[in-house]
């Protein structure tokens, strides 16, 4: 039967993220973008929300929670309306955890789990995008031998969020023949002899989530340390779930912009009424929440389809690209409503427009 | 919990009207194309014969009340009429049933006035009921009409020149049908003058003066109708001969646009969904496929099209479908019906010329019905609200302003 209502758990969870994004992201979103830094307190209080830890299975010291990709588009949608980069930050450990739970292999659960259980924030990331102009995820250069019970990493990656504080990333290499049957992830910890961070980037938005070029040279890892063991993982699947929590992301974010456009344009006056009073601005507002709720809708249905074990590429990607123009387009029109302020960085809609800018780049540096 | 399944019940339907889009409706498309206004009365009659049962495929909807609690009524009509719309959208349209006029008894009429009205199209021959609104001078402006209804005794006496009356002809001069007629009681009282008349076929005073030659949509007879001294019983108002100050009377009429402008995007997925359709098919027989998630340097350009079709049009029917789901849920859906309509009139416009570019010289032809979708989609555009009142509507809702605030 179709329906447009969120369960009454979903319900609870986007209310308890929706009103820490607005009460507790929100506040400091603009000093952590000037700074380049997210707090620690804002990180550490989002950790006791249980985001990151209600999934892993109680076995390993989590809640054991069903995982649900619906739920997951919903607390993501609701933290990057809050803020982009500290929604990234704050889910990064997902990048490592969540394949883990769901396709990685007793050993590696019992090596990686505990450590994500506790009461305090730690570090997770993955490792997928690549510095150079044609990226594909199917065609890594970023490669996986296998040598004597062991794999050995060569290549470079970028964006790879708090590459740095990791105590694991998920690295994605080929193995092989281009396909992403043939990309496997090796789960590399912290001081592996061979990973190195290369520092940190600089990149047009999402300045507050530290991310870094890490380059792999001859690095090498136990066989045990793929994905998933000897069959490996997934990997389509993993880029399915990273697609739907872009999109939902991206509505966040413009629908942040929608809202401070829409309340701004009630307020400022010119020619004797508020500028939302004129057509050129209110249909452009009126397109704007069409946007972001078919942008909503697709993320909605290509996550349902997930849960339900669909391969649902199709929608995924329909949904993520969607998404990621509709959030350029949103928070591109909000600075136009604001004119010459929206120019200004004391008003957070050019960030919403920088951090948009980069739905269309992002790969597999989300998860849910 | 969210869910975008569709129930059995529905599902069958769909496959049922599947069934009937592509061996009935496609087959007469182009032929009733061409042959503008005419209908295809052998399909049309076996339509009514199992209408007549109480199968009506085209329910017009209405919002789940109270009492009766939640249904699934509106979802089923946009499902049915997306797979009619997907057959031949012309066709759908002039297929016989109560219309919108019918559409107006059930919202508005009394219970003995629903039975005068309605019961007709449970019986006899083939009937059409039909609405008129627009006037050579106003069209969205709905509030600006100018034909009168003056009370004369025992009747109510119409005078003023009806355009662009969806099924006008066959209601009034092919049919035992009627019209609902909007006419205002007194012009210097604005909104809250203005009445629905039923006028029901063979009244003298009523006459169809012209059929629109059109761009799309031509199987459908979209008609002038001028009344002079058009006397219509007392009773036959939908609704309180009042005089409000207030616009509640009004809000009333308007109100059932919540119900129709899901059904009108609903039609309007259906065009845009053959159109793309027909695409995947002739890409596929050429051996182009589109490699969803491949890079951007990878990709050609039919591919970045195709799945921006797919993308808007699939956006387009789940906002249609959420607008249906509340009206099903008694929930308010005003401004989810115009983000629907906006969308959808919209989207279907520019993914059917999309498909007319996208196959080359063929798509421009006439011995495709490519370029036929494209010319049948732009009216989604327009009638039942046209892209700007919906905007307008949807502002409104947003930044909660009256119409005196914003327009």
């Amino acid at each position: 039967m179709v329906s447009f209502q969120p369960s009454e758990d979903q319900q609870l969870i986007r209310d308890m993220v929706a009103s820490f994004a607005t009460e507790q992201i929100r506040p400091v979103a603009h000093e952590a973008d000037e700074t380049g830094n997210v707090p620690s307190a804002v990180v550490q209080q989002a950790w006791e929300l249980g985001l990151v830890q209600s999934a892993i299975p109680e076995a390993h010291g989590g809640a054991g929670d069903t995982r649900s990709i619906m739920t997951g588009a919903l607390v993501a949608e609701e933290l990057a309306y809050g803020d982009l980069a500290i929604a990234m930050h704050i889910l990064a450990p997902r990048l490592l955890v969540y394949p883990v739970i769901e396709m990685g292999t007793e050993e590696q659960k019992k090596q990686i789990l505990p450590a994500f259980s506790g009461d305090e924030f730690r570090a997770g990331s993955a490792a997928l995008l690549e510095p150079r102009f044609t990226f594909d995820t199917a065609e890594l250069t970023t490669s996986a031998r296998s040598d004597n019970g062991h794999w050995v990493l060569n290549g470079n990656k970028c964006y790879v969020p708090l590459a740095g504080d990791a105590e694991a990333v998920l690295v994605y290499a080929s193995t092989g023949k281009p396909g992403h049957e043939n990309v496997a992830g090796f789960i590399v910890p912290k001081g592996t002899p061979g990973m190195k961070v290369l520092g940190r980037e600089q990149n047009m938005g999402v300045k507050a989530m530290e991310t870094c070029e890490v380059a792999f040279e001859d690095c090498r890892v136990p066989a045990a340390q793929r994905l998933g063991g000897d069959k490996g993982a997934d990997f389509n699947r993993l880029l399915n779930y990273s697609r739907v929590g872009l999109a939902a992301m991206a509505v966040g974010v413009a629908r942040a912009a929608f809202e401070y456009a829409r309340d701004y344009a009630k307020e400022r006056r010119a020619f004797g009424v508020a500028i939302a009073q004129k057509q050129a601005i209110a249909f452009m507002l009126a397109q704007m929440a069409i946007e972001i709720d078919a942008s909503r809708l697709l993320a909605w249905e290509a996550a349902w389809r997930l849960d339900r074990g669909e391969d649902a590429t199709r929608e995924s990607v329909l949904a993520q690209q969607y998404a990621a123009q509709a959030c350029m387009k949103v928070t591109d029109d909000a600075i136009q409503v604001l004119g010459g302020h929206g120019y200004i960085r004391e008003h957070p809609v050019e960030m919403w427009a920088r951090n948009g800018r980069g739905f269309a780049t992002f790969q597999g540096t989300v998860m849910i | 919990m969210i869910d975008f399944e569709l129930s059995d019940n529905i599902k069958q339907n769909r496959d049922v009207m599947h069934m009937l889009a592509e061996n009935f409706m496609r087959p007469l498309s182009r032929e009733y194309d061409e042959r503008e206004h005419e209908k295809p009365m052998d399909f049309f009659n076996m339509v009514w014969e199992t209408q007549k049962g109480g199968a009506n495929p085209v329910d017009l909807g209405g919002k789940a009340s109270k009492e009766e609690g939640p249904s699934t009524r509106n979802m089923q009509t946009c499902v049915v009429i997306e797979e009619l719309s997907w057959g031949d959208a012309g066709i759908y349209l002039s297929m016989p049933n109560a219309g919108l006029g019918g559409a107006a008894v059930a919202a508005a009429g009394t219970p003995e006035q629903k039975q005068r009205f309605l019961a007709r199209f449970r019986e006899g021959a083939p009937k059409w009921g039909a609405m008129a609104i627009t006037e050579p001078g106003c069209g969205s402006d709905s509030a600006a009409i100018t034909a009168t209804a003056v009370r004369d005794g025992d009747h109510w006496v119409l005078n003023g020149t009806k355009i662009f009356c969806t099924s006008g002809y066959m209601a009034v001069e092919k049919s035992e049908g009627f019209v609902v007629v909007w006419a205002t009681l007194d012009k210097s009282k604005g909104r809250g003058a203005i009445k629905a008349f039923v006028v029901d076929h063979g009244t003298p005073g009523m006459t169809v003066t012209g059929l629109e030659k059109k761009m799309g949509i031509r199987c459908s007879d979209t008609a002038t109708i001028v009344f002079e001294d058009c006397r219509i019983p007392l009773d036959n108002i939908l609704g309180s001969a009042e005089i409000k100050t207030s616009t509640e009377g009004f809000k009333g009429v308007m109100a059932t646009f919540d119900a129709t402008r899901p059904i009108v995007a609903a039609s309007a997925i259906g065009i845009g969904r053959a159109a793309l359709d027909f695409c995947r098919e002739v890409l596929g027989k050429e051996g182009i496929e589109v490699r969803y998630g491949a890079p951007a340097h990878k990709l050609t350009q039919i591919e970045k099209d195709f799945m921006d079709m797919e993308a808007n049009l699939q956006a387009a029917r789940l906002l249609t479908w959420r607008a249906a789901w509340m009206m099903d849920q008694g929930m308010h859906n005003n401004l989810e019906a115009s983000m629907c309509k906006a969308k959808a009139g919209l989207a279907v416009t520019q993914v059917t010329q999309k498909a007319v570019e996208m196959l080359g010289p063929l798509g421009y032809s006439r011995k495709l019905l490519v370029e036929k979708w494209m010319r049948d989609a732009k009216i989604n555009d327009i009638f039942e609200g046209t892209q700007q009142i919906n905007l307008m509507i949807i502002a409104r809702r947003i930044l909660g302003y009256s119409n005196k605030e914003l327009s």
